[in-house]
């Protein structure tokens, strides 16, 4: 099923020539209407004729979240505030908070890319939508709201967090689609758990699970609490929010909208477009954003693109679920390490998706600790087991990550439960720095 | 005849022993003996009570808990009587992963818990050595 089946299964070569026409319009918008991305391509010498098609996009200067900063708030609209009906802005957890505006037609398109994600995974006028993604200024509760109209779901705009009364209206209003961060859709499988439900009690068949960074293992571990089948959903409020990049019903990959924008992957130290099917940093270029239209912004995803044929039959480019953010990666010890590498043992070894990891500097050497919550399998009344047990994820950790984490095993419902993006990491080094 | 161990899992904070040890008050559970073995982050409690499932069930909410089968063996309360369990069990290779002692006014009046890998094992080497285990029924009627 396709919202949109004559662009999402559109040939190769109708894509490019959209792409193609946009390119040239937006480069040229952005250069008339943008006085800080003027400035840029003046000073790499580069003029808007130069862009002639989407080839020609790789020589147009990058933007980076620090350049978002530095233009805060007005320095990259890219029209009068007067055309602009709306802003939303990201949580600022990473530094200053990055401010997008939006014209209605930019509102109609980025709910269209929404509409698309629900459609691809099963969705019609049908369904119930429940979306407990936050509403407000963050993009996934208004993103996915606007989808669900779009697609004409009975939506149910629960918002984040009173896990309760969630329970309630997907149990009373038989909820058929759930849209919430994978941790909270974690935390939601828990707590229907904990209130007598088995997976099959409830009326949901998929979520759409975006955000945060997850894994595979992750995925699995939801689809068996809840009972559904688990999607990713990928998007930026730089780019405009979820519904960049959506899952098909092959969960092997998220296909791009290739026809609103255009993807690069650049090896992250030299900048260089790398060839389809490395690893590099994920660019997007906007091709018909009216009020915040970005030209080559780099995401400091990290992932792989690919154009192989898709069973589900949309031929637009897939990215690979992101191997984490830049900004999540901790270099601890001189050695990278990703939460989603902790993630994959623990959920791997039979542990719950509840965990925290604290880094932390003692007499100038960095520390990784590891608290993972302990189940009723794995308990037992002896406490060389629980140490046993400890050590072994401990050893395991090491192998994967190459430097060696204390594990502690803690509880159940120690680890303090996340209604939006779950907090995986606490880095206290930044304390003493 | 093994006894049932309730086994709780506690993290090593102020605050949470007295909170199960106030849910089994609660529900008029008795506690006839106990041991805590504890690490930096967390602790064991181990409780012989009047009803350990009843126990369980009251705390299942609130903490990990499990109900484990040890053996509780009655002996004189006099010096050297734990040394000749202790004595049986060496011999036998058997090895204690741990144990914990409590006192009652019964006739012999002294008890020892001990939690072994294989407790039928332990039970046919002590019965054979003339040391008698309790059983659930016994250690209620205490």
């Amino acid at each position: 099923m396709y919202y949109q089946p004559e662009i999402e299964t559109a040939s190769r070569e109708e894509i490019l020539k959209i792409q193609n026409e946009k390119i040239v319009k937006q480069v040229r918008h952005v250069y008339d209407n943008v006085k800080y991305y003027r400035d840029l391509m003046d000073k790499k010498g580069v003029k808007p004729e130069d862009i002639k098609s989407v080839d020609d996009i790789k020589k147009l200067p990058f933007l980076t979240k620090a350049d978002l900063r530095d233009a805060y708030p007005y320095g990259l609209l890219g029209t009068d505030l007067k055309n602009c009906v709306r802003i939303q802005s990201t949580s600022g957890t990473t530094g200053k908070r990055v401010v997008a505006f939006y014209t209605q037609k930019d509102i109609d398109l980025w709910e269209e890319c929404c509409a698309r994600a629900i459609v691809a995974v099963g969705g019609t006028n049908e369904d119930v939508c429940q979306v407990c993604y936050g509403y407000g200024l963050f993009t996934g509760g208004m993103g996915l709201n606007g989808g669900s109209h779009k697609v004409g779901c009975l939506t149910l705009p629960m918002s984040s967090g009173n896990t309760e009364r969630q329970i309630q209206f997907m149990m009373d209003l038989n909820a058929t689609i759930l849209c919430c961060t994978p941790s909270y859709a974690a935390y939601i499988g828990e707590s229907l758990a904990e209130a007598g439900y088995k997976p099959e009690d409830n009326k949901l068949k998929a979520g759409i699970f975006g955000a945060e960074p997850w894994t595979e293992e992750m995925r699995r571990s939801i689809e068996k609490s809840l009972g559904i089948k688990a999607y990713d959903i990928y998007g930026l409020t730089e780019t405009s929010g979820p519904g960049v990049a959506f899952e098909c019903e092959a969960q092997a990959g998220m296909h791009i909208n290739e026809d609103h924008f255009y993807a690069e992957i650049i090896d992250p130290d030299t900048g260089e477009v790398l060839p389809e099917g490395e690893k590099g940093e994920l660019v997007f270029t906007s091709l018909d954003k009216e009020a915040f239209p970005l030209l080559r912004y780099r995401t400091r995803d990290i992932c792989v693109l690919t154009r192989e044929k898709c069973s589900c039959g949309r031929t637009h480019v897939k990215m690979s679920k992101p191997m984490g953010r830049s900004d999540d990666m901790m270099i601890i010890r001189g050695v990278n390490v990703f939460p989603s590498q902790i993630e994959t043992v623990l959920l791997n070894e039979k542990y719950p998706p509840n965990y925290q990891i604290v880094v932390d500097r003692v007499n100038n050497s960095d520390t990784l600790d590891i608290y993972v919550e302990i189940t009723q399998e794995l308990f037992s009344d002896k406490v060389s087991d629980t140490q046993a047990r400890e050590k072994a994820l401990e050893a395991t950790m090491r192998t994967m990550l190459g430097i060696g984490p204390k594990v502690h095993l803690v509880p159940p419902k120690t680890i303090t439960r996340s209604e939006g993006k779950a907090v995986r990491v606490i880095d206290k080094r930044k304390l003493h720095d | 005849m093994a006894v049932k161990q309730l086994s709780v899992f506690l993290e090593n904070k102020s605050g949470k022993l007295i909170d199960a040890v106030k849910t089994l008050a609660d529900n008029k559970i008795n506690i006839r003996a106990m041991s805590i073995a504890d690490t930096k982050d967390f602790g064991i409690l181990r409780l012989i009570v009047s009803d350990a499932e009843k126990a369980k069930t009251a705390l299942s909410d609130q903490v990990l808990c499990a109900v484990t089968d040890v053996i509780a063996v009655e002996m004189k309360d006099e010096a050297g009587a734990l040394c000749g369990i202790l004595d049986v069990l060496n011999k036998a290779n058997i090895n204690i992963e741990y144990m914990y002692a409590f006192t009652a006014s019964t006739a012999n009046g002294a008890y020892v818990v001990l939690r072994v890998d294989d407790n039928s094992v332990a039970e046919s080497v002590l019965k054979k050595n003339g040391i008698a285990t309790l059983n659930n029924d016994e250690l209620q009627k205490m």
